[in-house]
């Protein structure tokens, strides 16, 4: 019983990972590094939490964290697709705005520094007998965790199994070769960031249902644990996923051995220390598609 | 069009999109201030006048750049070797640790002794965390980025496991360092900047800018560095280890990072406190872009970016202080954004 309530535990803190990770994969798969996935994550709970708000409908405020991560990735790809600046910076710089915006709105809007009022989180999903299942039933309903399952297989699919992943892997591996075919580079790239963009806004969404309000730094680092499962998963959903569910195991025993003897701060490093020992190439190796990083020049490549 | 109009575009654009980027983000943030109701230009006045008008706002934005100056020293020196030392605000956290360690073990020691061996503990244990990525790239290929976001967390994570034993009793921050490791306040040098936190640390900063100048212009080693950061294969061709070179790179990085928790720690508080660096390594990545990786340039901007951040202190009656990290972060987007921007037009004139 207490082994299906720490997988159930595991479960559900993998879900925001999940998403973001997933997201990352798609941006990165087309050859965009996106560590703005903090700030996108960021600003779509902020949203998640003005939309429910205003609203009283849980649903509207995923509508406005998915556009809100939409929106927050399209300022990362005019800088590093359509200006071609660069990309670390540019996610990095987004934390930062992310970071601040979210505090001054708060401040604005619900007259704290550090939370907003409490709105309604997501209800459960009518998953009839699955429902009465010992400690995963209960996880089981919740929509989100249905969602990234769903996104998780979907994404697969979608790299690589559909015409679009092959274009768009094209585009990070060979983008000469993506546009010597015709394919705008541009565009395959904006939309992968775009793709990272509405997961990373159901992330922060389920970040923001889950504590039933906005909290000043929600995220709390989960963007970048997010990027290292997507490296330890070898970039690929599925491999992504199963690193969130390795990541929010850590974080389960972490709560379970609370309090104990064994000292929490060393679990803390585990997701850290495994993406080092995978990026050395100690666990299979990481390999990043090839044109990764680089912006394309159409000028320079013609 | 003539070769003089094209060197004025050469000269022009490293001044160009630093220049550009700092004013459309202030009149982005004048939208911010218009929007809950207060006037731009007397609110930026205000900044500007408390900020840099008082002895006592000037000697508070010398404090705030103090550590901007390392940081955006340690993030240049990366750049200038081709590589994106994120890792500084661990480095800098684990410098301040280090200092203060050594600060409290040294309770009978003379100032001469005591001080050095201070900022040396920083130095060491801040370049000590910058070598680690860069062996794993020299040795592994491993991305330096991801592995030192890596260490951000796990120097956190360390220190607030070390700290369990050493922080005093139902706070997060040491006991005080014994007198003699702590840097001087500069007020007792100028009395006009009293009051204010601007300590020595202010000098050590200039002297290491003065000192990374010097490496990357005026020695073998800042000329193989500088090399392998332009072109790699060409400076291995020219039989320089590239491996070497950018671990190298990183550690002396780190290095100039970790002096830069003494700052708080040996010149202000005179303790560690858990989370002093509250993001002053991520800051330092505007700072080297925005002062173009020049030492000169990175004091330049530091300075900006300290009176930015006492600015937003003291307007925060009036206007959100978060209003400043808004202001950073898009200063970071425009500066990257309009480089790209002004160097293709550069391109199309010279065309």
């Amino acid at each position: 019983m207490s082994v299906l309530l720490f997988l159930a535990a595991a479960l559900r803190i993998s879900v925001p990972y999940t998403f973001a990770a997933v997201g990352a994969s798609l941006s990165e798969r087309g050859g965009v590094i996106n560590i703005g996935i903090e700030g996108i994550m960021l600003n779509s709970a902020l949203a998640y939490t003005l939309g429910a708000y205003a609203t009283g409908n849980p649903w509207v405020g995923v509508g406005a964290a998915v556009l809100a991560g939409v929106l927050t990735a399209l300022l990362h790809a005019v800088v590093t697709v359509g200006l071609k600046a660069d990309q670390i910076t540019s996610g990095l710089g987004i934390n930062l705005l992310a970071a601040g915006l979210t505090k001054f709105v708060l401040l604005q809007v619900f007259h704290s520094s550090s939370n907003s009022s409490r709105v309604v989180g997501l209800p459960d999903l009518p998953v009839g007998a699955l429902s009465r299942l010992p400690a995963i039933g209960a996880v089981l309903a919740q929509p989100m965790v249905v969602l990234a399952l769903l996104v998780t297989l979907g994404a697969q699919w979608l790299v690589f199994r559909s015409v679009f992943g092959l274009r768009l892997r094209a585009m990070g591996e060979r983008p000469e070769a993506g546009a010597a075919l015709g394919l705008s580079v541009a565009g395959y790239r904006t939309r992968g960031v775009l793709l990272s963009g509405a997961l990373a806004g159901l992330a922060g969404a389920w970040l923001a249902s889950e504590q039933h309000c906005f909290t000043d730094g929600i995220t709390g680092g989960r963007g970048y644990i997010a990027i290292a499962a997507m490296i330890v998963g070898k970039w690929s959903p599925f491999g992504a996923a199963l690193a969130c569910l390795l990541f929010g195991a850590a974080e389960a025993l972490q709560i379970t051995l609370q309090g104990s003897a064994f000292p929490n701060e060393l679990l803390q490093m585990l997701p850290y220390l495994v993406t080092m020992l995978a990026l050395a190439g100690f666990i299979g190796r990481s390999v990043a598609p090839r044109a990764i990083g680089i912006p394309y020049d159409a000028e320079q490549n013609a | 069009m003539s070769a003089g109009r094209a060197r004025a575009v050469r000269l022009l654009l490293p001044l160009g999109a630093p220049l550009l980027a700092v004013l459309l983000a202030l009149a982005a943030g004048a939208l911010f201030i218009l929007a809950i109701g207060e006037h731009p230009v007397e609110i930026y006045g205000l900044m500007l006048s408390q900020s840099l008008g008082t002895g006592y706002g000037l000697g508070q934005t010398l404090f705030k750049a103090t550590p901007l100056i390392f940081t955006g020293l340690a993030v240049a020196l990366g750049f200038r070797c081709g590589l994106f030392n994120i890792g500084v605000e661990g480095q800098l956290y684990l410098g301040g640790f280090a200092a203060a360690l050594a600060g409290l073990a040294m309770k009978s020691a003379p100032p001469l002794i005591a001080l050095p061996v201070a900022l040396a503990a920083a130095a060491l244990a801040g370049g000590a965390w910058g070598a680690i990525p860069g062996v794993l790239k020299a040795r592994f290929g491993a991305h330096e980025v991801i592995n030192s976001i890596m260490l951000n967390f796990i120097a956190m994570a360390l220190v607030s496991y070390a700290g369990h034993g050493l922080f005093q009793h139902a706070t997060v921050r040491t006991a005080e360092i014994a007198p003699a490791a702590a840097l001087p306040r500069l007020d007792a040098l100028a009395p006009a900047l009293r009051g204010s936190p601007a300590n020595a640390a202010l000098g050590l900063a200039v002297l290491v800018a003065l000192a990374v100048g010097v490496l990357l212009f005026r020695t073998r080693l800042g000329y193989e560095l500088r090399a392998v950061g332009w072109n790699a294969p060409a400076a291995e061709y020219g039989g320089v280890s590239i491996g070497r070179t950018q671990a190298l790179a990183l550690a002396l990085s780190g290095a100039v990072a970790g002096l830069g928790g003494c700052n708080f720690v040996l010149g202000y508080k005179h303790w560690f406190e858990l989370g002093f660096s509250g993001g002053v390594g991520f800051l330092g990545i505007a700072v080297a872009l925005l002062g173009r990786n020049h030492p000169i340039g990175v004091i330049v901007a530091a300075l900006f970016f300290g009176a930015l951040s006492y600015g937003g202190l003291v307007i925060n009656q009036r206007v959100p202080r978060e209003l400043v990290e808004v202001l950073q972060a898009l200063v970071i987007l425009l500066a990257i954004g309009s480089q790209q921007v002004l160097e293709r037009v550069a391109r199309r004139m010279q065309a």
